[in-house]
């Protein structure tokens, strides 16, 4: 009886400390006073103004697309690095394969930054693309990013079905091809789905990446945010976090749904 | 004529060698049981005869032709996995009908073969369910009526009692066999399990270091093991050393000579348990004293573990009807026929 209520209290100031700071976040958003952190009574307007700044929108919406663009690119290189890492057996090279793929999820964001910084300049050297920094460099960089994310929910999943099943399709008649199609892909289909939403989530996140390989014409929301904290916040930052904390937390917890173990 | 003949299928993998020139010929609608312990090679077999593993050297001649080059996908057998396999997205129905809609099968036809083959494996009305919603030993006859809807001349089951308990194992055993005979088809089994082996097959291989030990039929086996593996392996005889002497077989172990018609060569001689009778006193060939060590009740007989005097151990079945078995500690005889000693070659 005393364990259990030492218990819930724990439980309340543990799910205090994470959630403190986001309600406080999303409840000063509703307030009127021009002082993002003061409470000056319930008001719309700092979301009435959120909509009105142009430039915000705007880096909005260019986040959206960069994240939907390199959510996708990394479902496809990380969806197939997973599935290689899972089913191709021992082949030459694959812990090697295994942990490059792996690096950008244990190197620090400012590294992964830099190195990819060091080879758009020395490609557009060599090459003449990518001319400049911008949306398109921070695209190739976030796919990079999440293709890391979605090969180790790819190969996970996988690693939890038995590797008999694509036998069982050729020995049935399905050629690899077909035995791809109609077993392995929809066995992969929810983390596929799953790591689409992390990796989407990501890049919408990450200012660190970005601030190193994004140009004049790659002003992302998080960049435009940090570039407004240096001249002073209002509370229309406050609004745009209530925004985000939603959306972010409804792909979340879409990706957890996708991924939740079922009986059998 | 033979279905399917292995001609010194050889298989390594890095260092260790799977099959060792291993000939076998199985027979159209034959039940057929690879039998052996693990590393013995029998499930590489199964897997180079469903054509996911390719021999190193050998062939495999299915109607007298090689089908080295034939993929699993076009091969006429079918496989029902250890594990089953089962898609986990797709229904009992859809399971049974994959093959069907590869081989282009109309959705009618393939419904109705369905319904047949589920209703063949006592699975009626289950076509909708998943097969994380089944039991174990319904799982194994969805796998099995997944295997058997494509009318595969050759069926290979790989362990495919091993995961159901005790009681389902034998019932699951009777229905195999029934299923067999309906079919036609000629089944492959692999398995551990000699009393499996011999339960159900027509012939029987025995599988030892990737070469087979000894093939024939399941009683012949049982009763006539070609070599000391063979004889400990199926049954659990008693094997013991020694040297053949003019058509007698010294064993210097047992403290016994054993007569019969012992040929030269002979390296050892196997004698079952339950061939052995226990008398009061012993004298000349076919015939020892010993000391009983353990009795372990086992139903209709008592395994006595007895010392003789040349120090072997013999296991020997006492029969429940021969009265209350000796205690433990007795002195007894022990006295067999001489057309019980089986000579072992090897």
């Amino acid at each position: 009886m005393r364990r259990g209520r030492a218990l819930r209290i724990l439980l309340a100031v543990g799910l205090g400390f994470l959630w403190a700071p986001i309600l406080l976040l999303v409840g000063y958003a509703f307030s009127a006073d021009r002082i993002p952190f003061q409470w000056g009574g319930f008001s719309l307007r700092w979301f009435a103004a959120l909509a009105a700044n142009d430039r915000l929108v705007e880096a909005a919406i260019l986040s959206v697309r960069i994240a939907a663009g390199a959510a996708t690119l990394a479902v496809l290189l990380g969806g197939a690095a997973g599935w290689a890492l899972a089913r191709f057996g021992p082949f030459r090279g694959r812990a090697l394969f295994g942990a490059l793929i792996g690096a950008p999820l244990v190197l620090p964001e400012v590294v992964t930054g830099l190195s990819l910084l060091l080879l758009f300049v020395a490609l557009e050297g060599a090459t003449g693309w990518p001319a400049g920094r911008g949306a398109t460099t921070v695209l190739l960089a976030h796919a990079t990013l999440g293709a890391a994310f979605v090969a180790v929910v790819v190969q996970a999943r996988l690693a939890g079905s038995d590797r008999s099943l694509e036998e069982a399709a050729m020995d049935l008649g399905a050629t690899p091809f077909v035995a791809f199609r109609t077993v392995t892909l929809p066995l992969m289909a929810p983390a596929l789905a799953a790591g689409w939403l992390l990796a989407f989530t990501l890049s919408l996140d990450d200012v660190v990446i970005a601030s190193f390989v994004s140009g004049p014409s790659g002003t992302t929301l998080p960049i435009a945010l940090f570039s407004m904290l240096r001249l002073g916040l209002t509370p229309e930052v406050n609004a745009l976090g209530a925004v985000i904390v939603l959306g972010v937390g409804g792909m979340l917890g879409l990706a957890a749904l996708l991924l939740r173990p079922r009986a059998g | 004529m033979s279905l399917l003949r292995a001609d010194g299928v050889t298989k390594r993998f890095g260092a260790t060698l799977a099959l060792d020139a291993l000939d076998l010929e199985i027979a159209e609608g034959e039940f057929f049981a690879l039998l052996g312990g693990s590393g013995s090679g029998k499930s590489t077999l199964l897997r180079i005869i469903a054509g996911f593993e390719a021999p190193d050297a050998g062939r495999l001649l299915l109607d007298g032709r090689d089908i080295a080059a034939v993929p699993p996908w076009a091969r006429p057998f079918n496989m029902m996995f250890q594990s089953y396999a089962l898609f986990p997205h797709m229904s009992v129905a859809d399971n049974v009908a994959y093959g069907l809609r590869r081989a282009g099968v109309n959705r009618a036809e393939a419904a109705r073969r369905v319904a047949a083959t589920l209703a063949m494996v006592g699975l009626e009305g289950f076509g909708a369910r998943r097969p994380h919603q089944l039991s174990g030993g319904q799982r194994q006859r969805v796998a099995l009526a997944r295997s058997l809807v494509m009318r595969p001349r050759l069926l290979l089951l790989d362990e495919p009692l091993g995961a159901l308990d005790a009681a389902l194992r034998e019932r699951t055993g009777f229905e195999l066999r029934a299923l067999q005979r309906e079919t036609g088809a000629a089944f492959v089994m692999v398995t551990h399990d000699q009393e499996e082996a011999l339960a159900l097959a027509d012939r029987v291989a025995l599988l030892d270091g990737g070469r087979v030990a000894q093939v024939g039929a399941p009683r012949a086996i049982y009763e006539r093991p070609a070599s000391r593996f063979a004889a400990r392996f199926l049954g659990a005889a008693n094997v013991l050393e020694g040297r053949a002497l003019a058509g007698t077989f010294e064993s210097a172990e047992a403290g016994v000579t054993f007569a019969g018609t012992i040929p030269e060569g002979t390296v050892a001689v196997a004698l079952r348990p339950e061939r052995i009778a226990v008398t009061a006193g012993a004298e000349g060939p076919n015939t020892a004293l010993g000391v009983v060590e353990d009795v372990a009740f086992r139903g209709d007989d008592s395994l006595l573990l007895v010392r003789l005097t040349g120090g072997a151990l013999l296991r020997v079945a006492h029969a429940e009807e021969d009265g209350a078995p000796p205690p433990r500690g007795a002195a007894i005889g022990l006295a067999w026929e001489a057309g019980d000693v089986v000579a072992l070659p090897a």
